[in-house]
C-alpha cells in the first residue's frame, strides 16, 4: 500500500463535498469516485465516511434523498446544496494557497535564503 | 439558517427518532449490499462477498453512534438508551435492585419527613399577608412572651415602630350551640388582632378595635374555617347566629379564611373571642392587673423601613418608662424580638436545635446509604470488569460506559427517591391530622408542599450521583488487554481501597446514629423513673369548669368542698383534694416571693419566683406529695385565719437557707401579704421533666380561691373502674357542670410529650442506622468472601483450621467494624450535646449507654458476618479447586 497517503484530518468533509459536486451520488459511490479521482492514491475507511456525511447533512452543505442506484438497489444519495457550492470553492481556494505554501517552502534551496 | 438546520434535525430527533434510526440503518445496509455487489463481480460468490463487505465496513456500532452525534440533537436518544440499558442490567439483578431501592427509599423517606416537620414549623412561616415582618415581642433575659394587659397597652400606644399591636391568649369555654354544650379551645384576642395581622374574614365580618368599649363589650365570635366545617356544616347562614358562650349570649360574626390557623403553628383554636369579654370566658377579669402577666403573647408587623434593631430600642425606651412609673409591678423591661409561630424563642429555640439536629442525622443516613450503595457499585462494577474490558476493546468510549454506570445509580436513586417520597408523603399527612393530645388543641400542619418534593428529588438526583462516582476511577483505569487476557482483576493488595473507607464511613456514622437513639432512650427511661414530687399510679383528675357553669365569688369554694366530700364517699376511692392547676400540666402559675425582711417589693428584689399551687387541705395526700416536716392544712386554714403556706424543699433553701427550720417562719408576697410556712413538702416537676429543681409554695383554697379546679382521686387498685361513679356523683351534684375525667398517667402524656417523640424519631433514625450498618457489613463479608473463595479453597486443602479460614475471610471485615463503631462512638457522644435539649439527663457518658452501643455494634456484626463465614467455612476445596 505504499502508494496510498494518509488523508490529513479535516481533509475528508473537503473531498467529499468535491466528489458530490460532480453529480448526485450515495455513499458508497463517493467512495469510488474519491478512490477515481484521487487515483487509488488516498484510503478511507469505509464506515468512517458516514459520521462525516451526516456532520455535512447537519450543517446545511449537503442534501439527501432516497433513490435507485445503478445496481438497482435502493440508496439515499447526496448532492451539493447552495451553501455547499459555495464551501467547496472557499476551501479548495484555501487549500490551494496552502498547497502552494507548502510546496514552495518545501522546494527552497540553501542559495535562495 | 445553519442553526435552524439543527434546530430541525434536533426536532427530528426528538419526535421521530427511530423513523431516523431506521433510515440509517438502512443506509449502512445499502452501502455493504453495493460493496458486497463489486465483490461478487470480481468472483466471490455472494455470501462471502457480503462478509468480506461487512468486514471491510469496520465497527458497524461505532460508526453509527458517531453518526448519531454527527446527526445532533442525541441527547434524548443516548439518555433512553443509557436508560433502557440501565433496567436490563438492573433486572439482572433483581435483589441487588430492590436492595438498593429500599435502602434509599428508606434514607430519602425519612430526610423528606423530617425535612416536612422542619419545613412546616421553622421554615414555612405563619400563613398571614408579609410574614417577613411580623414579630412578637419577648420580655427580659428570659425571653418570656407573656405580657400583663396595661404594659400591652403602653406598648401599643407609645411605639413608633409597629403598624399596630395585638395581642392574645389560649383559654377553653363551654360552647352551646343549643344542643349539648362542648369545651372548645379558643383564642382570646384583641379587636385589632384580625386588622394587624391583615386577615380578610371568608364569610361575614371580623371584630374590631371599635367593637371594644369595656368589659364585656363585645360578645362576638369569629369561626376557623375548619370548625365552621366540622360544627356548622358550612352553614353560610351562621352568620348572625346566637350561641352560648359558659351560658352567655354571643354572636357569631363570621369565618376565617381556610388557610389561616391562628396565630399559633402548633395548636388550632375552634374560635376567637375579644379579650375585654375576659370575665364571661374565664370567670374572672384580670385585664387591669399590671402584675398579672396573662396576656400570651404581644404581637405586630413593623412599619415599612423600620428594622428590628430600631423597634428594639424603641421598645425598650418604653419599657424604662414602665420601669420608672410602675415599680411595683415591671421589672427588667427590656425587649427583643421573635418570630412568633413558635410561641418566640422560649419554645422555638428547642425545637428548632432539635429538628436541625434531626435534620443532620437524617442527613447522615442518606450519606450512610450512599456510603453503602456506592461499595456496592464498586463491588459490581469490579465484578463486571470483564465486561466492561470487552466493551472497551470493541471500541465502546469510556465516557460511554461511565453514563451507564451513573444511569444505573441514578436510575436506582429515583425509583427509591418516589418510593421514600411516597411513603413520607403519606405519613406527613397522616401528622397533619394528628392530634397528640386528646386534653389540647395541638396540630401541627405539616402537608408537604412543592419545597418537600424538591428537596427529595434533588436528594435522589445528589445520592445517585454520589454513590454512582465511586467506581468511576476504577472503569477509568481499566486496562482492557490486561483484564481479557488474565481473566481477573490483577488488583490484589492489601493496601487500603476506597471502599474500605466507605464501609469504616458508614459504620461510623451508623454507630452515631445507634449512640444518639440509646441516649434518648435512657434519657426518657431515667425521666420516667426520677420523682415528680407526686404519685400517678392510681390516681384520677377530674377537671371541672366551674367558670362555664356560671359559678363564682363565694359559690366557688362552696361547691368545691361539696365536690370533694361527694367524691370522697365512693368506694375505692381514699382521699380526694382539689388543686387548681395540677403540676407537669400546660403552663403554670408562678409568683414572685420576697424575704420577711424585704421592704421594697419591686419585682427585682424578689427572692426567687415560685410555682404556686392552690390546693384543699386533702390536697398533698391525694397526690402522694410527701410532707417532710411541719403539717398539711386543715379546713381552718380560712380567710379568717393567718396566712400559710407549705412550701418545697427548694424553696426552703432559697429563701430560708436550709430546709430543715423554715417551718414556722415567714415570707412575703408580691401585695406585701406575709405568709407563714406551716409545712415542707419534697421537690418535684412543676413545668417539665429536664428542668432543674424549682421552688413551689402550695396555698389553701379559702385563702387564695381559684375558679379553676382540678380534683384529684386517689384509689386503691385500678383508677379506670371509678368513672361510671365519677360520673354519676358529679351529675347528681350539678348536672350543668361539665367536666372531664382523665387518669393522672394519662394527664402526664403531655408533659411526656416532647421526650416521647424525641425518643421515637432518634429509635427510628437510630434503627435504620443499625439496618444499614448490618447491610453494609454484610455486602461487604460476603464480597470478600465470594472474591476469595479460590484461595480460601487452597487454605482448607493445605490444612487450614476453621479458625483460620475464618480469619482469612472475614478478618477484614470485623477490623473496618471495629474501627468504624470506635471512630462512630466518639463522633456520637459529642454530637449528643444537642439532645440535652429535650431529654432529660442526656449523657452518653453512661457506662449502660456505653457498653449498649458496643455490644449492638458487636451483635451487628456478627449478624452481618454469619452467612458469609458460614458460606466459607463450607467450602469443598476439591470442587472448588476443580472448577477453574
Amino acid at each position: 500500500m505504499s502508494g496510498q497517503a494518509q488523508l490529513l484530518p479535516g481533509t475528508l468533509d473537503l473531498l467529499i463535498l468535491k466528489a458530490v459536486s460532480l453529480g448526485p451520488l450515495h455513499g458508497y459511490g463517493i467512495l469510488l469516485r474519491i478512490g477515481q479521482i484521487s487515483e487509488q492514491a488516498l484510503l478511507i475507511e469505509q464506515g468512517a465516511l458516514y459520521p462525516a456525511l451526516f456532520r455535512l447533512v447537519r450543517q446545511g452543505l449537503l442534501k439527501a434523498s432516497w433513490g435507485t442506484s445503478e445496481n438497482n438497489r435502493r440508496a439515499k444519495f447526496y448532492e451539493l446544496t447552495s451553501l455547499g457550492r459555495k464551501r467547496l470553492r472557499e476551501e479548495t481556494d484555501g487549500w490551494n494557497r496552502l498547497a502552494t505554501a507548502i510546496a514552495s517552502a518545501l522546494a527552497a534551496q540553501p542559495e535562495e535564503i | 439558517m445553519k442553526l435552524l438546520a439543527y434546530f430541525r434535525s434536533v426536532a427530528a430527533k426528538f419526535f421521530r427518532p427511530s423513523e431516523i434510526e431506521g433510515d440509517m440503518e438502512e443506509e449502512l445496509r445499502s452501502h455493504i449490499q453495493h460493496r458486497a455487489d463489486d465483490l461478487e463481480r470480481s468472483g466471490l460468490d455472494r455470501a462471502e462477498a457480503e462478509r468480506r463487505a461487512r468486514i471491510e465496513f469496520g465497527g458497524h456500532a461505532r460508526f453509527k453512534e458517531e453518526s448519531r452525534e454527527a446527526l445532533g440533537g442525541n441527547f434524548i436518544e443516548t439518555l433512553s438508551q443509557d436508560v433502557r440499558l440501565a433496567v436490563r442490567m438492573l433486572r439482572k439483578s433483581p435483589s441487588f435492585t430492590v436492595a438498593a431501592v429500599l435502602t434509599l427509599a428508606l434514607a430519602i423517606g425519612a430526610n423528606a419527613v423530617v425535612f416536612g416537620v422542619l419545613n412546616g414549623l421553622i421554615l414555612r412561616p405563619l400563613n398571614v399577608p408579609q410574614p417577613e415582618s411580623l414579630w412578637g415581642i419577648e420580655r427580659g433575659s428570659g425571653k418570656a412572651v407573656n405580657q400583663s394587659y396595661p404594659d400591652y397597652l403602653d406598648l401599643r400606644d407609645r411605639n413608633r415602630s409597629f403598624d399596630g399591636l395585638a395581642a392574645y391568649n389560649v383559654t377553653s369555654v363551654g360552647l352551646d350551640t343549643g344542643n349539648n354544650p362542648s369545651g372548645s379551645w379558643i383564642l382570646e384576642t384583641t379587636g385589632n388582632y384580625f386588622d394587624v395581622l391583615r386577615i380578610q374574614p371568608y364569610l361575614g365580618r371580623f371584630f374590631h378595635a371599635s367593637d371594644e368599649h369595656g368589659p364585656n363589650s363585645a360578645p362576638y365570635i369569629v369561626l376557623t374555617y375548619a370548625y365552621w366545617q366540622a360544627h356548622f356544616q358550612d352553614d353560610r347562614g351562621v352568620v348572625g347566629r346566637v350561641v352560648r358562650l359558659n351560658k352567655h349570649p354571643f354572636t357569631i360574626l363570621g369565618v376565617a379564611p381556610p388557610e389561616f390557623r391562628g396565630s399559633l403553628l402548633f395548636a388550632v383554636p375552634d374560635f376567637w373571642v375579644p379579650i375585654v369579654n375576659q370575665e364571661q370566658v374565664e370567670g374572672s377579669y384580670v385585664l387591669n392587673a399590671r402584675g398579672n402577666r396573662g396576656i400570651l403573647m404581644v404581637l405586630g408587623h413593623l412599619k415599612a423601613g423600620v428594622t428590628p434593631a430600631q423597634a428594639i430600642s424603641d421598645l425598650n425606651s418604653i419599657g424604662a418608662y414602665l420601669e420608672r412609673n410602675y415599680p411595683k409591678d415591671d421589672g427588667q423591661m427590656t425587649f427583643s424580638l421573635a418570630r412568633p409561630g413558635l410561641s418566640g424563642d422560649w419554645l422555638g429555640a428547642p425545637i428548632r436545635a432539635f429538628l436541625t439536629g434531626l435534620m443532620l442525622l437524617a442527613g447522615l443516613i442518606l450519606v450512610a446509604a450512599c456510603a453503602n450503595l456506592g461499595s456496592l457499585f464498586a463491588a459490581r462494577a469490579a465484578d463486571r470488569s470483564r465486561e466492561v474490558a470487552l466493551r472497551l476493546a470493541l471500541g465502546s468510549g469510556r465516557v460511554r460506559i461511565l453514563r451507564g454506570l451513573f444511569s444505573e445509580a441514578v436510575l436506582i436513586s429515583l425509583a427509591g427517591g418516589a418510593a421514600g417520597l411516597w411513603g413520607s408523603v403519606a405519613l406527613l399527612h397522616g401528622l397533619s391530622v394528628w392530634r397528640p393530645l386528646p386534653t389540647a388543641p395541638l396540630n401541627v400542619a405539616v402537608n408537604p408542599d412543592a419545597k418537600v418534593y424538591g428537596v427529595a428529588l434533588l436528594l435522589s438526583l445528589a445520592s445517585g450521583f454520589l454513590f454512582g462516582a465511586v467506581p468511576v476511577r476504577q472503569v477509568l483505569h481499566t486496562d482492557p488487554y490486561e483484564i481479557v487476557k488474565s481473566g481477573s482483576r490483577t488488583t490484589g493488595g492489601r493496601r487500603i481501597t476506597a471502599r474500605d473507607l466507605l464501609l469504616v464511613v458508614q459504620i461510623a456514622i451508623c454507630a452515631v446514629l445507634v449512640t444518639s437513639s440509646m441516649v434518648a432512650v435512657r434519657g426518657l427511661a431515667r425521666s420516667l423513673d426520677s420523682k415528680f414530687g407526686f404519685e400517678p399510679r392510681n390516681a384520677t383528675l377530674v377537671e371541672t369548669a366551674l367558670n362555664m357553669a356560671g359559678y363564682s365569688g363565694d359559690s366557688v369554694p362552696a361547691m368545691q368542698k361539696r365536690m370533694i366530700e361527694a367524691l370522697g364517699k365512693i368506694p375505692g376511692v381514699k382521699s380526694v383534694g382539689s388543686v387548681d392547676r395540677p403540676p407537669l400540666y400546660y403552663g403554670a402559675n408562678g409568683s414572685n416571693v420576697f424575704t420577711d425582711n424585704t421592704a421594697d417589693l419591686r419585682p427585682s428584689n424578689a427572692a426567687a419566683e415560685a410555682m404556686t399551687y392552690n390546693i384543699s387541705p386533702e390536697y398533698l395526700e391525694a397526690a402522694g406529695t410527701a410532707l417532710l416536716a411541719g403539717r398539711a392544712f386543715t379546713w381552718h386554714d380560712d380567710k379568717n385565719a393567718p396566712r400559710v403556706a407549705v412550701i418545697n424543699q427548694e424553696f426552703a433553701r432559697k429563701i430560708f437557707g436550709s430546709a430543715t427550720n423554715a417551718v414556722g417562719k415567714y415570707y412575703k408576697m408580691p401585695d406585701g401579704t406575709r405568709i407563714q410556712v406551716v409545712g415542707i413538702a419534697e421537690d418535684g416537676k412543676y413545668e417539665h421533666l429536664a428542668e432543674d429543681p424549682e421552688p413551689a409554695m402550695f396555698l389553701p383554697i379559702q385563702q387564695s380561691p381559684s375558679t379553676q379546679t382540678v380534683l384529684v382521686l386517689r384509689s386503691e387498685g385500678d383508677p379506670e373502674r371509678l368513672t361510671a361513679a365519677i360520673h354519676r356523683t358529679m351529675r347528681d351534684l350539678d348536672a350543668g357542670l361539665p367536666f372531664d375525667i382523665r387518669t393522672w398517667s394519662q394527664e402526664l402524656d403531655s408533659a411526656l410529650l416532647g421526650p416521647r417523640m424525641a425518643t421515637i424519631s432518634l429509635g427510628v433514625l437510630g434503627a435504620m442506622g443499625a439496618m444499614l450498618s448490618i447491610t453494609g457489613i454484610f455486602g461487604m463479608a460476603a464480597y470478600s468472601v465470594s472474591k476469595r473463595l479460590k484461595e480460601l479453597g487452597i487454605r482448607m486443602a493445605l490444612g487450614a483450621q476453621r479458625k483460620e479460614v475464618l480469619q482469612a475471610a472475614l478478618g477484614r471485615a470485623l477490623k473496618l467494624l471495629a474501627f468504624g463503631s470506635a471512630a462512630g462512638l466518639i463522633l456520637g457522644i459529642l454530637a449528643s450535646r444537642v439532645l440535652a435539649f429535650i431529654v432529660y439527663q442526656a449523657t452518653p457518658r453512661d457506662p449502660l449507654v456505653l457498653t449498649g452501643v458496643v455490644l449492638a455494634m458487636a451483635c451487628f456484626g456478627l449478624l452481618a458476618t454469619w452467612i458469609p463465614a458460614q458460606r466459607a467455612l463450607s467450602l469443598e476445596p476439591s470442587t472448588l479447586l476443580r472448577e477453574e
